[in-house]
């Protein structure tokens, strides 16, 4: 970890435009996050030589992933010293993380790091063709198998089973986990790229209709069209670009327990409770030093566990923290999710919360910045059998 | 629920698990070294490293250990609500299936609550349902 503190850093962000079935293919939106993490670093594409992405093209499930390394390769002629794109990594961010190595090794200058994802608009093009790789009378293989038999077609089961094992535990109630919900949708208000700006009450929240209990629709993120780009640099070279480097302070990937949702050993948490503990083992800077948290909400209780597991709160206190909503909005203690997170700006997966991270340390928030010049943030990603953490600072 | 499921591809190794309920049966497998029960099944132990690894047949009891009822007709055909849960054996509880809870009302399903397993064919494949142990 001391070699990408040394030496690996943060030099520019970009992202297309969010939205819902925009129509535009995903190469498109992938060139215009670059186009824009590059004007915004002040490289260019020569500068480039090397990618990173997750999970690398996906045909499988439409618009999952339209895009891969070679084809961003390829629509800019890169020369490369090193690519890489595979679902198999600790998450979504899990493609930060072997960039910061792959610069940190010394092999690469400047990596594209990009998750691109247009299932709004796949979707909308399939014309009556089955939505799903896991619809009725098909086979499913590999990891899936022992739950979509069962009917548990959808990640908010999943995630469901163990928000009611933490319900049960620790006697949280919808009640707090609303807050999650209630307070990505405020932030949003202050995001002009977000999906949903219009507030929501709790009482929203609570009348809102159930997909799986315990959770309903607001706990669930929206997917959308759209492309984000986190650029890797040596440090540096970082520091002779236009921004002031963004270092990692601390990364944590670590996965101690069975690699499954239903083995794992303790269904009131998930993985990304080795996730946070290692993100602390390398780090003298605690909790407390946080100024800005954006943690990954594809649904609401798995916000609530990173919180949990990364030590704003400690484990079952979650949904004390959140009661009220005071202490995560933008003036309180730990900020969350500032740009609205998944569940209100758009289901960006992952790479959202690492680019919203970047945008409060450079200032760059405007309505929705945080006050005071945070100097540390946190970005998180993944749930279920998938999580990274990231400590983040400015250099 | 849905009537016409998704249904796993089953390995030769195991098979045992997928297809044991046509004697009325829960195979699972066990380390013939150290009776650890691996689940799912493996080449190896991971406890001991013993490559005797032979499905025996469990009690079929478990106790819910967690549980989701699911309101969203993800498909046209599905029949919602239904119970989703896992379940941990009453041998090991450390081994759990995901399955689904059938038998009674939903508002009765409660984590701790007893169950017992049923199977339910589809072709070749007895997918293990459970059932409260004590039906009222």
């Amino acid at each position: 970890m001391d070699m990408i503190k040394q030496r690996a850093a943060i030099s520019g962000i970009g992202q297309s435009e969010v939205g819902r079935r925009l129509g535009k293919s995903g190469l498109a939106l992938t060139i215009d996050a670059v186009m824009d993490a590059l004007a915004d670093a002040g490289l260019e594409p020569k500068d480039i030589d090397g990618i990173s992405t997750w999970p690398g093209l996906n045909t499988d499930i439409p618009g999952f992933s339209p895009v891969g390394a070679p084809e961003l390769k390829d629509a800019l002629q890169l020369n490369l010293n090193w690519y890489s794109g595979s679902s198999e990594a600790p998450g979504q961010l899990g493609a930060v993380v072997n960039a910061c190595m792959a610069v940190a090794s010394g092999m690469v200058k400047h990596v594209i790091c990009f998750r691109t994802i247009n299932e709004t608009t796949a979707l909308s093009q399939l014309k009556g063709k089955v939505a799903s790789t896991v619809g009725g009378g098909q086979q499913v293989d590999g990891w899936a198998k022992y739950m979509v038999p069962f009917d548990a077609f959808s990640a908010s089961n999943w995630v469901a089973l163990y928000a009611q094992k933490h319900f049960h535990e620790y006697g949280t109630t919808r009640e707090q986990l609303g807050q999650i919900a209630v307070n990505a949708r405020r932030n949003a208000g202050l995001n002009p790229k977000a999906i949903y700006r219009d507030p929501i009450t709790l009482d929203d929240y609570l009348n809102s209709r159930m997909i799986s209990s315990p959770l309903c629709l607001y706990d669930c993120d929206v997917p959308v069209d759209a492309s984000t780009v986190i650029i890797i640099s040596r440090l540096e070279e970082a520091r002779e670009l236009n921004k002031t480097p963004i270092r990692f302070e601390s990364i944590g990937c670590a996965h101690n327990s069975r690699y499954s949702w239903d083995q794992f050993d303790d269904l009131s948490t998930q993985a990304l409770r080795d996730a946070s503990a290692a993100l602390w083992k390398n780090t003298d800077l605690k909790p407390a030093d946080v100024d800005v948290a954006e943690l990954y909400d594809g649904f609401s209780f798995i916000c609530l566990d990173w919180l949990e597991q990364l030590g704003f709160c400690g484990k079952g206190e979650g949904g004390a923290f959140i009661e009220g909503g005071s202490r995560i909005a933008l003036d309180g203690e730990i900020p969350l999710n500032t740009h609205g997170g998944q569940l209100s700006a758009g289901r960006t997966h992952g790479f959202g919360f690492m680019h919203e991270a970047c945008t409060q340390l450079w200032g760059e928030g405007g309505e929705r910045q945080v006050a005071n010049k945070p100097q540390v943030a946190i970005a998180s990603a993944g749930g279920g059998t998938l999580a990274a953490s990231f400590l983040l600072t400015r250099d | 629920m849905i009537a016409n499921r998704t249904m796993p591809v089953v390995d030769p190794s195991e098979a045992h698990f997928w297809c044991g309920g046509k004697e009325g049966r829960l195979l699972i497998s066990r380390c013939q070294s150290c009776s650890e029960y691996i689940h799912p099944t493996g080449p190896i132990c991971p406890a001991c490293l013993s490559r005797e690894i032979k499905p025996e047949a469990v009690s079929g009891k478990a106790v819910i250990s967690t549980f989701t009822i699911n309101y969203q007709a993800w498909f046209p055909d599905l029949e919602v609500p239904y119970v989703v849960a896992i379940v941990e054996l009453e041998e090991q509880p450390s081994v759990r299936l995901m399955t689904n809870i059938v038998g009674c009302d939903l508002e009765s399903v409660h984590i701790g609550m007893k169950v017992r397993v049923i199977f339910k064919q589809v072709d070749e494949i007895f997918l293990p349902l459970f059932e409260p142990e004590v039906t009222a």
